[in-house]
């Protein structure tokens, strides 16, 4: 049975970075429970533009749950009510006939607005920028076996690659820490032979660019895994400050 | 060492190391106190070998300096976590599923310091700082602890506020104990529920320990 739902919708709406930002009331009626919440804000912006008014601007590209576009703080969640998604996999049927959703963008120092739901998260690309990348030569292709990495090794790196720099760990800490997404990037290098080379380099630089950027200290609150679309465990986080602290004592 | 005081991380090794020192002391106190349950003269000795030896001088010099780091930097860190979060808040507020001790560190931290001041002058003031100064602040000796503890007792009152401030240390400890060896990055997948578990562990003894003289007091008000 298809379910069809009656929203409201309080949605953030401010015109540019420096302009003063408010919440519009929207209605939507008939919803289908299986439209995913970003075709149900497409819904809400061809009918914005017939009635003649501007479209909610937010972020989205791939729409599966990969590139990490996506945002939007929705009832208090970053991705929405449901566990290990992103928004534009969460889909109406979490919602019920009558509900007022809330949509907000990210909101940290280092993540302005830009517009309406779409918020500047270049802050990332600067941490990386600062030493997420192996920059050592490691040769031609070796032999598969020829690097013996231990398995339960290879699956924490994978664990920690799997961070697509959302920055809903971000949007969740009430410290607007970026703790959870540098220690992914620091770990999935950290913990490889081609990675370790540079690790006390690339602990050192990124967390120097991650304070500089004005993101805030971890108080290990853990609302950063709860709300990770892609489970990366505070464990890596715990790996950074150990990477870290081995790179100030070699100092 | 510079990293110390303008990282994010050093900062944090600060808080963790200075709390870990901290409740090192507190389960000196809390072995201390259990004697009052069974000799007030024993008790009594003790106090008497902490007043103003050059030794008790000297830790509490350390103490002091242990409490004022981790107050400072713990307002320091609370006040850069609220400039980074930025000046626009949430409409809705959060839903995330996380501990309210872990979100409320600061607010219980104050209620600990506010249960301290009120301590001190308890029984420090009666007692230490009598036998520093020499003014008498009290109406026994400073080293008749076992005395003050039960003219202050006597009142259920005063038991019962020291029970709420023993809880707010027990809120406070559950969620540090773990976060000081996450901080330093003594943890993983492995070690976080074992910390965790070491957390309630050691948190509930230093609260059973320390809370254990004003019920005896609530119970059989001697």
């Amino acid at each position: 049975m298809e379910k069809t739902i009656n929203i409201t919708l309080k949605v953030w709406r401010q015109k540019g970075p420096k302009e003063q930002g408010r919440f519009e009331t929207y209605k939507l009626n008939g919803i289908s429970g299986d439209t995913s919440f970003l075709e149900m804000l497409d819904i809400l912006n061809e009918q914005l533009v017939n009635e003649g008014k501007e479209p909610v601007a937010f972020d989205n590209d791939c729409r599966e749950g990969i590139c990490g576009m996506c945002s939007l703080y929705i009832n208090g969640h970053p991705h929405g009510p449901d566990n290990l998604i992103t928004t534009c996999q969460l889909h109406m049927r979490h919602f019920n006939d009558g509900d007022t959703i809330s949509v907000e963008p990210w909101r940290s120092a280092a993540f302005p607005v830009i517009r309406d739901l779409m918020v500047d998260r270049y802050a990332f690309d600067k941490i990386i920028q600062a030493g997420g990348y192996v920059s050592v030569n490691t040769g031609g292709v070796p032999d598969a076996n020829a690097i013996p990495i231990a398995k339960p090794i290879a699956d924490e790196a994978m664990d920690a690659a799997s961070c697509i720099g959302c920055g809903a760990c971000v949007a969740a800490c009430k410290n607007g820490s970026a703790m959870l997404f540098v220690s992914a990037k620091v770990s999935q290098l950290a913990l490889l032979p081609q990675g370790k080379v540079e690790a006390k380099e690339r602990a050192r630089a990124m967390i120097a660019r991650m304070d500089e950027l004005g993101f805030g200290n971890c108080t290990n609150t853990r609302a950063c895994e709860q709300e990770c679309p892609k489970g990366v465990s505070i464990s890596n986080i715990a790996r950074l400050n150990r990477e870290f602290l081995k790179a100030k004592f070699a100092e | 060492m510079y990293w110390l005081l303008n990282s994010s991380i050093g900062r944090k090794v600060i808080m963790s190391v200075s709390g870990i020192f901290l409740i090192l002391f507190l389960l000196f106190h809390m072995s201390m106190n259990l004697t009052l349950l069974f000799s007030a003269e024993a008790y009594d000795m003790i106090c008497g070998l902490l007043g103003a030896n050059w030794y008790a001088i000297a830790g509490t010099l350390v103490l002091v300096a242990g409490v004022a780091v981790h107050i400072l930097y713990a307002s320091l860190l609370t006040l850069q976590n609220r400039r980074a979060r930025g000046s626009k808040g949430y409409l809705a507020s959060s839903k995330t599923d996380t501990e309210w001790s872990a979100k409320n560190m600061y607010v219980l931290g104050i209620i600990i310091v506010l249960g301290l001041l009120l301590h001190l002058w308890n029984f420090w003031y009666k007692m230490q700082f009598a036998e520093l100064t020499g003014i008498h602040t009290g109406e026994h000796l400073p080293h008749e602890g076992a005395a003050y503890v039960s003219e202050l007792f006597a009142c259920p009152c005063y038991c019962v506020i020291y029970l709420v401030w023993l809880g707010a240390i027990w809120l406070h400890l559950t969620h540090g104990v773990w976060s000081a060896f996450q901080s330093v990055g003594l943890s993983n997948k492995t070690w976080y529920p074992r910390w965790k578990t070491i957390s309630y562990v050691v948190s509930t003894i230093i609260v059973l320990g320390f809370a254990a003289v004003p019920i005896k007091f609530l119970l059989f008000n001697v």
